[in-house]
């Protein structure tokens, strides 16, 4: 075990970045004149491949905690400053597709969609939201603001991860099965919270109010 | 407006022949008939897609270069094989396209139910190449092959109250697995107004760029009817009801918002998560094609030959 763990983060972060070196290689098909698997409408495949990936990451950042919970294995926690960050990658990358490929560069055509079109403003304000908890991922700034303060600052990656759930649903034709898959994944994560919260709160409440029942 | 044809005859042969009877579970299991309704042509083997389909070119196809087949036939929105655009093209081989039959009922004198293969005469064959303008602001030119829609309406003369008709797809579950998931209301339906139903450029097609229609795009027959979004060129079709009132069809269920019922390509009109003003061509040949806009034409280009039948109408409200 002593001997892996010095590569496990650097295992992660080449596992994390293949997706986008995947899509590199089928734009350098796409050059070269061949279809890949990107197909009809690369710039589409594109963009929902990118938006996809960060939606993933962000789950597989919240599923951390769980998966600490189950394996015992505390090392874990390690991971997960890398996977949120390249959740933000990804949602950055996924952006920026988006506002070069789809709109050209255009600001006034950005501005237009983030107003008027609901998947569009979801989405953005996701990634606005997770713009702070990227800024202060670092031990510096745990340091700076403190822990606590830190840590209610970054419960922001729920709403976040609601949104961009949110944001998935409004963007698909029709009651797709792919949405709903990922809300309930993510209710599973949250659910993991909750039921470890509501027993510690109970004797909480146990420790210091009259007594109760028993 | 409505061309009253030759009155139309069903198939002569009438009876049962043996291969028929000795395949009547099948029939009856996959499609619920009566084996005498069922005409002989029903039994016939599916043509392979690859089977080359003779047909006269038409004065309406455009000139425009058409999409690279393998693009056409690879991307797909035909959600009964799955929501992701590559699904069809990898699902839809387990539809079953022979036997079929289509089931004509409603405001009509001759209705019942007819084998494709007695519906479609290899000699009105036509070859269009038209322009296909997807809802999501992509497009595609698209050798047709097909008959137009009102040589075969006309053959079950609708009555004076079929002022609509209204179309369905197959469902059939076992063998459409986008279809076990609620992402419409199955079956899918689509409708016209009769005189667009009627209309010369309404297309019923069995195959493109020369060969039978692959199942992922619409086997065994399919509507076209390019100066509208590609939604309403219903796919699979099993079922044809003349009605008097205005029909549902399954986008305008789905999101009333969003789609409705004329559904007439419109740069002005927007749809509300996307603009319809320009739209990706798809296919164009080089790389810096990828990232090329076209405007989009009122009805798709075809304004000169159907802006007519809305004359009055409003286009915004009756989008």
């Amino acid at each position: 075990m002593a001997n892996i763990k010095p590569l496990l983060k650097p295992l992660v972060f080449i596992a994390m970045l293949t997706p986008l070196l995947w899509l590199f290689w089928q734009w350098g098909l796409l050059f070269m004149g061949k279809t890949g698997a990107l197909g009809a409408n690369p710039i589409e495949a594109s963009n929902r491949f990118l938006g996809d990936s960060a939606l993933k990451l962000l789950l597989l950042t919240l599923m951390i905690t769980p998966i600490r919970d189950i394996t015992r294995w505390p090392a874990i926690t390690r991971l997960r400053r890398m996977v949120g960050l390249f959740a933000f990658f990804y949602a950055s990358v996924h952006l920026v597709s988006y506002f070069g490929m789809d709109l050209l560069f255009s600001i006034p055509a950005l501005l237009k969609d983030i107003a008027k079109r609901t998947y569009i403003t979801l989405g953005m304000t996701a990634f606005l939201l997770l713009i702070p908890l990227a800024l202060t991922s670092t031990n510096a700034m745990i340091r700076r603001m403190g822990p606590k303060k830190w840590a209610q600052l970054h419960k922001l990656i729920y709403a976040i991860a609601f949104l961009a759930v949110l944001h998935y649903f409004f963007m698909t034709r029709g009651n797709q099965p792919g949405p709903w898959l990922h809300l309930g994944v993510l209710l599973i994560l949250l659910g993991w919270r909750i039921a470890k919260w509501l027993p510690a709160r109970r004797l909480l409440s146990m420790d210091t109010g009259p007594k109760m029942g028993k | 407006m409505i061309r009253v044809s030759k009155p139309w005859e069903l198939s002569e042969n009438q009876c049962t022949p043996e291969k028929l009877y000795l395949d009547r579970r099948q029939i009856i299991g996959s499609l619920g008939l009566s084996c005498g309704l069922v005409a002989s042509g029903a039994i016939a083997k599916p043509p392979a897609p690859d089977l080359p389909l003779v047909a006269k070119t038409s004065k309406w196809s455009i000139s425009d270069p058409a999409t690279p087949e393998k693009l056409a036939t690879s991307y797909n929105n035909f959600y009964e094989f799955g929501t992701d655009k590559s699904d069809p093209a990898k699902y839809a081989h387990a539809l079953i396209t022979r036997p079929w039959a289509i089931t004509v009922e409603g405001e009509a004198d001759k209705t019942g139910t007819f084998s494709v293969d007695d519906l479609i005469r290899p000699d009105e064959l036509e070859e269009r190449i038209y322009r296909l303008r997807c809802v999501e602001a992509w497009s595609m030119v698209i050798p047709w092959i097909g008959v137009p829609l009102r040589k075969i309406l006309a053959r079950f003369e609708p009555n004076s109250k079929a002022r609509y008709v209204q179309f369905e797809t197959r469902f059939e579950p076992e063998q459409m697995r986008g279809t076990r998931w609620p992402v419409l209301d199955w079956p899918y339906v689509e409708g016209l107004r009769m005189d667009e139903a009627m209309h010369d450029l309404t297309l019923m097609a069995v195959g493109m760029y020369g060969r039978h229609l692959p199942n992922q795009n619409g086997a065994p027959l399919r509507l076209i009817v390019p100066w509208k979004y590609g939604f309403k060129s219903i796919k699979s079709i099993v079922k044809i009801r003349f009605t008097a009132n205005e029909p549902t069809n399954s986008w305008k269920k789905s999101a009333p918002r969003e789609y409705g019922f004329y559904s007439n390509v419109n740069p002005k009109v927007d749809h509300p998560r996307w603009s319809q003003a320009t739209e990706r061509v798809i296919g164009g040949g080089s790389f810096s094609s990828l990232f090329n806009r076209r405007d989009t034409e009122m009805f798709n280009g075809y304004g000169e030959a159907v802006a007519q039948m809305y004359a009055g109408m409003n286009l915004k409200k009756n989008f």
